[in-house]
């Protein structure tokens, strides 16, 4: 690990100003940032700890949402009694994803913006655009077995890992942010990520001294929320598709989707045709087989993803399937 | 730079390398070498303590963050004549083989019993507003982040449906 200078700012807008200069890390739980800097890809000549601001609450909203501190760890989170009866696909979409003293250290933004699991990205000894701009994709022609096959360009197709980020994607969740000129802005979760294009190095919107204080949930929206994941192994493992699915039903047809994907795209993916294309219809198999071609219109594959085309395609039927049913 | 860590009821005053994970600052600072490193990577658990009763990988965290923090260790749980009722579990039902993991594995046990016990739910309980219930499909979800290379889990899932049942 690279020396860096550690400092622990008395409040948020303290930290902003010195995450402002240049090769500068927010560090909260850490347990992303830290196995990065060991291996050399994170190398913060700065360390700001930010771990012990007052971000850590849960609240309702005057909207009849709630606004989650973006110090709540990912295991408060999703054992909130609110979350877990208001917001199910939140809860479950966490309590998929790591372990469970990985969500007890593991906090709310620094969920948000954790890097991908690429291999090559991991790897400092092959080029990646990622971590070297500029250096080349070894993924592409690689093995990409848990590589992206949506919003890919000819430069990155590495996947967000998040399985959180995917259930707020769904529920619409808003992004609060502090930037270093002490003005708080809010943008929808997502307008934080930026596709790879020719810069797969920058990921989101934020500009330095930005600050994640917290993501605001609106008020939980109507349907049956459900979050499946798939992955290699039954507990602990990124996955290799996930769907966020929020379904309500009317007289036998479906009156509101919202679908989010994990594991498919270098962000949280939602696609609004897809939704679009349910709505008023009533369940069928040619129905779901219509959205997965949908969804899967603009599909870039390589050899070692191809598999995850007819596995999205099969978890987004079976999702569905179940959602429609349980609210018939 | 300097810190002070409780460590089993116990302050010490370091000064460290703020590089320094709070595994390497028991190990080597304090010779706390019950805490083992596996992978240093947060991948297998081995490392497993508990911050303010809470179990977290140590490998994955700076010694100078946790200042005044609650740091409870293996050698925290018991004393070497009278072992903790997970310590006394895994020894009837030879939850090990190597032992490498054991520390962890027990950290990590005393920390989910009581989160199980706060009712905190899991990815494979069914209903998540109800108290779940200790299954072995519970704990070996809720255990999934620490591995063990010896294979020794159906005894580890035994060791810890022991306890878990007894303290219901």
């Amino acid at each position: 690990m690279r020396a860096f200078d550690y400092q622990r700012p008395e409040s948020a807008e303290a930290a902003t100003r010195a995450q402002s200069g240049a090769e500068a890390r927010f560090i909260a739980g850490g347990t992303n940032l830290l196995d990065l800097m060991k291996l050399e890809i994170e190398t913060p000549r700065t360390l700001i700890d930010i771990s012990r601001l007052p971000l850590d609450g849960i609240a309702p909203t005057e909207a009849g949402g709630f606004s989650i501190g973006a110090l709540v760890t990912n295991a408060a989170l999703a054992a909130d009694p609110s979350v877990r009866r208001l917001y199910p696909v939140l809860s479950r979409a966490l309590l998929a994803g790591a372990s469970g003293q990985l969500r007890n250290k593991a906090t709310t933004g620094g969920n948000l913006l954790q890097r991908t699991r690429c291999y090559y990205f991991y790897n400092p000894a092959t080029p990646c655009n990622k971590r070297e701009p500029g250096s080349g994709c070894s993924a592409i022609g690689g093995h990409t077995r848990i590589h992206a096959i949506l919003g890919t360009s000819p430069h990155c197709i590495a996947t967000h890992p998040s399985d959180m980020a995917v259930a707020m994607m769904a529920l619409e969740a808003e992004v609060e942010i502090l930037g270093p000129d002490g003005q708080t802005r809010t943008i929808p979760l997502a307008d934080l990520y930026r596709l790879p294009g020719d810069t797969p190095h920058i990921e989101t919107s934020l500009a330095p001294g930005d600050l994640i204080t917290a993501v605001i949930l609106p008020p939980p929206p109507p349907g049956r929320q459900l979050y499946r994941k798939v992955r290699d192994r039954a507990s602990y493992a990124f996955a290799l598709v996930s769907v966020a699915a929020i379904i309500a039903m009317e007289n036998g047809r479906i009156s509101a989707a919202r679908l989010a994907f994990g594991g498919l795209a270098p962000m949280p993916w939602r696609d609004r045709e897809v939704e679009a294309l349910l709505i008023g219809e009533a369940p069928s198999p040619a129905l779901f087989a219509a959205a997965a071609d949908r969804l899967l219109a603009t599909a870039r594959t390589e050899d070692g993803n191809a598999f995850k085309s007819p596995l999205a395609r099969r978890t987004l039927a079976s999702v569905l399937a179940t959602a429609c049913a349980g609210n018939s | 730079m300097h810190v002070t860590l409780s460590v089993n009821g116990t302050e010490h005053a370091l000064d460290i390398d703020p590089r320094t994970t709070l595994l390497d600052a028991l190990r080597d600072h304090l010779d706390l070498t019950g805490t083992k490193k596996g992978c240093d990577h947060g991948q297998c658990g081995a490392c497993t303590i508990l911050l303010d009763g809470k179990r977290i990988n140590s490998c994955l965290t700076l010694a100078v963050m946790h200042e005044g923090d609650a740091i409870t260790t293996v050698e925290g749980l018991s004393t070497p004549d009278a072992l903790s009722p997970l310590q006394a579990a895994f020894v009837a039902h030879d939850g090990y083989q190597c032992g490498y993991c054991t520390p962890g594995q027990i950290c990590s046990a005393t920390g989910m019993l009581e989160e199980i016990a706060a009712g905190w739910p899991s990815h494979v309980t069914d209903d998540l507003e109800a108290d779940p219930a200790l299954t072995r499909e519970e704990i070996s979800e809720r255990m999934s982040g620490n591995l063990c290379r010896c294979s020794a889990y159906p005894n580890i899932v035994d060791a810890i449906a022991e306890v878990g049942g007894a303290a219901k």
